[in-house]
């Protein structure tokens, strides 16, 4: 067995795992608070690398220095994102949910609304890929170790590192972070000891949105393009890592989306690449039949 | 005799906490029994465990409605019913986009048995079953004393309907032992006064046996043949109203509580 | 509120709308000549028309929350009145009747084959109905059966010359033998996640089709698929297509009577009680697995019947037929019509595939308007536009 190609193979996992896990942080702290699946999640993803993308154009035809552009672009992406999840919440979520309406309405709300923001940013923009220019520069210290795992990739690992540091800081120490482990005990118990349990809730979106806008942006300045479609795959991939995890637990995402992304990575270097997402997919529903909980996730009997 | 119903040493644990702890029940043939306790003592969730709902971690529960007995244990709770046990829900579980008549006729489905292609050639086999469900529902809906509201959606139900239709629906599977989960809660004194009347009708003209959890004392007294008091998942006293009312274990425990409450 | 805070509430939505939009709506870049296109007046569309909308939409949810309050007394719906009562209903039922049976000789071809796409997704719409508008399963990967349907056509067609006639039965039969096998493991799960696993299903199976070239032919799909023969005769094209015409609408009217007989039997009420509470369902001495398996099983049974007619029709499939969107669609016809309710699933494929058809000018707009329909009626409606009326029985007082 040749070790570099071992090597790439792991590395280039550990980058996809990364991307993996900021959009499935996403999904896995919605979960874990109001019990849906956010659907339009995979969207958002793709509103922020749009936005990062439209910007970064603007301002590089302004003349304005790459540092700057991609420091506005990203701030653009991630404030939009937010924006959107905000939104999102707003519009598609929360009437259901003053309305007690079924979790089957809510899920069934949620594929609307990821089936609209597609085709808005179709009709608005371009059916097309367009090209999205590679925003990290290869750093030359790192030259000797580039052909297994290049500079892009080593700073896409590193910021998804940083992030979920800080999102951890954040659920752990922080006083809405606090509040939001309360929510997803028990909303009602939450609201009683005095939470805003809606502002809990719009803030998990817009928290999750940013996430999944800075996946947006590094997957997309990784692989060189973009289009209206790109979030549903891998929001989808993205949810199999949730879950893979244990839906609702964050470094359940972390591993989950690390799996999933070397067995990918393994599977489509030595095995086949054109079942990539066939496998991606068996995996899924292999965990939710053996392990419907997941890795780190609890099972519980359902209250009567 | 053999008890209906015998619970020996049941344990439920929802992690750490033991919501059941090696607890010992039985119901005899006939009677009336009570399963009272304070609030989250296990009463609930004794009735999810005995039904198939929940698995118990540990102990044996057996039925012997007639000469055989059976054992529960590990029982989806659809086989449970067919075996004879019948519940009604603490917090109503009514079918709510179904008429009065068909959450009835839906208890009858463990005792009918036509399929899919009975359904679509409604054959004279499957139009005298129909037959049969609509008129065995109907007729329960009179004993019980709603029939008032036969077409009515269930949701539209007032609050006391909806609880007696909780204990219609659970007669139409023609149970020998059934078991109310708090079925005067919400109700006012006069509906509970006929809920009074009617759970002895129920076992005098039905022939079933009862077990009923409650927290209305005056209704407990009077109905039951026999109390067993739960507290922490344990049992702390069993007898009749009598031994109960003078037991000092359950003042402390129990009717203490209540009579600070009141 | 009073009248200028709703005015002041609409512009700050419509001022948030319009920053949301900025990038997407207003700015174009075209990365190829390096050119910027700034498309001011979509903002000033955007800013109008989420002002109006804001406006509709809070009105729309007062008027909701107050319905809610006084639902008690249940007030039937126009659509609902019109459905029971019989003197109105049944001569409507007819005239509709005449209307299809006409309808191929009073059009032109181009109309009667739209006329049949519609009719599948009608098929399509109300086997889907059983599976989520009475057993509550909300399955995404409704198209993998369609596609099932479709492929058994075609291949067994190709390889051993399977005529139509045998192939409805066959594709549906293979379809429901899918549907059991894929349903027996998963149907165990919470309901969202069988949304998503059947969503994984439907695209691996459109996969496996895409890939698989010795077996499916991949992306190039199978030409010439035949259309069904009436007793030998040769058909015209246009005879032929009427042909198909009228066998889609008898299977239609044969699904219709299948349903209506299934909504209101021993199985059908169980399958409602399986929506409604399934502790309950349970409680009540109902199989769960065996009564979900059921549903899914007749719900991929349709699916495959409707996907013979498709292949039929087209004389050509290859997997773009079978995206994952297919199943949305079918899903938004239930939504949209009601689900559970026949005449609803009726009206809403009718109208969601036509009215794109008819209206060209729409059609660029067809998916979003899909979505948007999907959101509005979760949130404003979610009974759909016909709410299902439950049956009455009749009986000897004793
Ligand atoms: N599914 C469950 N998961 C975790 N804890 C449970 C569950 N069901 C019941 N419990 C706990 O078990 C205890 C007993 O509850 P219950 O049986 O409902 O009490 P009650 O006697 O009031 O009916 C409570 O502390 C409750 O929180
Ligand atoms: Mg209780």
């Amino acid at each position: 067995m040749d070790f570099d190609y071992f090597s790439y193979l792991f590395f280039g996992g550990l980058t996809r795992g990364s991307i993996y896990a900021l959009i499935a942080l996403g999904y896995t702290m919605v979960y874990g608070i109001i019990q849906l699946i956010n659907f339009a999640h995979g969207e958002i993803y793709m509103i922020g690398a749009f936005t990062g993308l439209i910007i970064a154009s603007v301002l590089t035809m302004m003349g304005l220095p790459s540092l700057a552009v991609i420091i506005i672009a990203a701030a653009a992406a991630i404030i939009y994102a937010s924006a959107y999840g905000f939104t999102i919440e707003k519009i598609a979520y929360k009437p259901l949910r003053d309305a007690n309406a079924p979790r089957l309405s809510a899920l069934i709300s949620a594929i609307g609304m990821s089936l609209f923001l597609q085709n808005y940013v179709l009709l608005a923009q371009t059916s097309d890929f367009l090209p999205f220019p590679s925003l990290i520069p290869d750093f030359e210290f790192w030259e000797p170790y580039s052909h297994i795992w290049t500079s892009a990739e080593l700073v896409i690992f590193i910021t998804t590192v940083i992030v979920m540091i800080l999102l951890t800081f954040l659920i752990k120490f922080t006083k809405i972070g606090k509040a939001m482990r309360a929510t997803s005990q028990d909303k009602t118990m939450a609201s009683l000891l005095g939470i805003n349990v809606n502002r809990v809730i719009t803030f998990t979106f817009v928290v999750g949105s940013a996430t999944a806008a800075i996946g947006g942006i590094l997957i997309a300045s990784h692989i060189g393009q973009i289009n209206f479609y790109m979030g549903f795959i891998a929001g989808i991939k993205a949810f199999v890592a949730a879950v893979l995890g244990g839906i609702g637990s964050i470094p359940g995402a972390v591993i989950g989306a690390l799996i999933l992304g070397w067995t990918e990575s393994f599977f489509t270097g030595y095995i086949s690449s054109d079942y990539e997402d066939v496998f991606a997919f068996l995996f899924l529903v292999g965990i939710l039949i053996l392990r419907p909980s997941g890795i780190l996730g609890k099972s519980e009997t359902q209250k009567v | 005799m053999k008890p209906i119903l015998e619970v020996k040493n049941m344990t439920m644990a929802f992690g750490g906490l033991k919501a059941i702890d090696s607890l010992d029940i039985s119901i005899h043939q006939g009677e009336i029994a009570a399963l009272i306790g304070p609030n989250g003592a296990g009463k609930t969730t004794f009735f999810n465990c005995i039904t198939g709902i929940y698995k118990p971690t540990s102990g044996d529960i057996f039925i012997c409605p007639h000469e055989k007995q059976e054992r529960l244990n590990g029982l989806k709770p659809n086989i449970v019913t067919k075996k004879g046990l019948a519940r009604t829900f603490q917090n109503i579980r009514l079918f709510s986009s179904m008429t009065v008549l068909e959450n009835v006729m839906i208890g009858c489905h463990s005792i009918t048995k036509a399929g899919v292609l009975g359904a679509i050639f409604k054959n004279a086999a499957t139009k005298a079953e129909e037959n049969f469900i609509v008129e065995k529902a109907y007729s329960i809906l009179e004993k019980i004393g709603i029939e008032m509201y036969v077409d009515e959606l269930a949701t539209n139900l007032p609050y006391g309907a909806q609880r007696r239709l909780e204990i219609a629906r659970a007669m139409a599977t023609d149970p020998f032992l059934l078991l109310l989960d708090e079925p005067a809660a919400g109700m006012n004194p006069m509906e509970t006064k006929s809920l009074d009347d009617l759970i002895i009708k129920l076992r005098d003209e039905e022939n079933v046996s009862i077990l009923l959890i409650e927290h209305d004392m005056k209704l407990v007294m009077s109905l039951s043949d026999n109390i067993h008091v739960v507290d922490y998942g344990k049992k702390i006293a069993e007898g009749t109203p009598e031994q109960i009312k003078s037991n000092p274990d359950v003042i402390k425990a129990y009717l203490g509580d209540e009579s600070e409450d009141a | 509120m009073t009248a200028t805070g709703e005015i002041k509430k609409s512009v700050l939505v419509s001022l948030w709308f319009m920053f949301l939009t900025f990038p997407i709506m207003v700015i174009r870049v075209n990365t190829v000549q390096d050119v910027v296109e700034w498309r001011w007046l979509n903002m000033a569309y955007i800013g109008i028309g989420t002002f109006f909308i804001s406006m509709l939409w809070r009105y729309m949810i007062r008027r909701k929350e107050r319905e809610g309050k006084k639902e008690k007394t249940d007030n039937l719906s126009f659509a609902q009145k019109i459905i029971l009562d019989k003197k109105i209903f049944i001569p409507l039922v007819a005239l509709t009747g005449l209307f299809i049976i006409v309808f191929p000789h009073m059009f032109s071809m181009y109309q009667t084959n739209i006329m049949i796409s519609a009719l599948i997704y009608v098929m399509l719409g109300l086997g889907l109905n059983i599976v989520i508008g009475l057993a509550g399963l909300l399955d995404l990967g409704y198209v993998a059966f369609f596609a099932v349907g479709a492929y058994s056509y075609a291949l067994l067609n190709l390889h051993y010359g399977l005529v139509f006639w045998l192939a409805l039965p066959l594709g549906g039969f293979l379809a429901l033998i899918f549907g059991v096998i894929l349903g027996y493991p998963v149907l165990r799960l919470r309901g969202d996640y069988l949304a998503i696993v059947t969503l994984g299903f439907g695209e691996i199976i459109r996969l496996v089709l895409e890939n698989w070239n010795e077996f499916s032919f991949g992306p190039s799909g199978i030409p010439n698929i035949p259309k069904p023969p009436l007793f030998g005769v040769d058909l015209s094209l246009s005879g032929s297509i009427i042909y198909l015409y009228y066998i889609i609408v008898g299977l239609v009217i044969f699904t219709i009577f299948v349903i209506n007989r299934l909504e209101n039997s021993r199985i059908g009420r169980a399958w409602i009680a399986l929506k409604d509470d399934e502790i309950a369902c349970q409680a009540m001495g109902i199989d769960k697995a065996r009564t979900k398996l059921r549903a899914f099983g007749l719900g991929a049974m349709w699916a495959g019947m409707a996907g013979v007619i498709f292949a039929a029709k087209t004389t050509f499939i290859n997997p773009a037929s079978f995206t994952i969107w297919e199943s949305v669609i079918i899903l938004c016809t239930v939504v949209l019509g009601g689900m559970g309710s026949i005449t609803g699933v009726i009206s809403g494929a009718l109208l969601l595939i036509l009215l794109p058809e008819y209206l060209r000018a729409f059609s660029e707009f067809r998916m979003i308007i899909f979505g948007a329909v999907l959101v509005l009626m979760m949130v404003f409606r979610p009974g759909g536009i016909i709410n299902n009326v439950r049956k009455t029985y009749k009986f000897q007082k004793t």
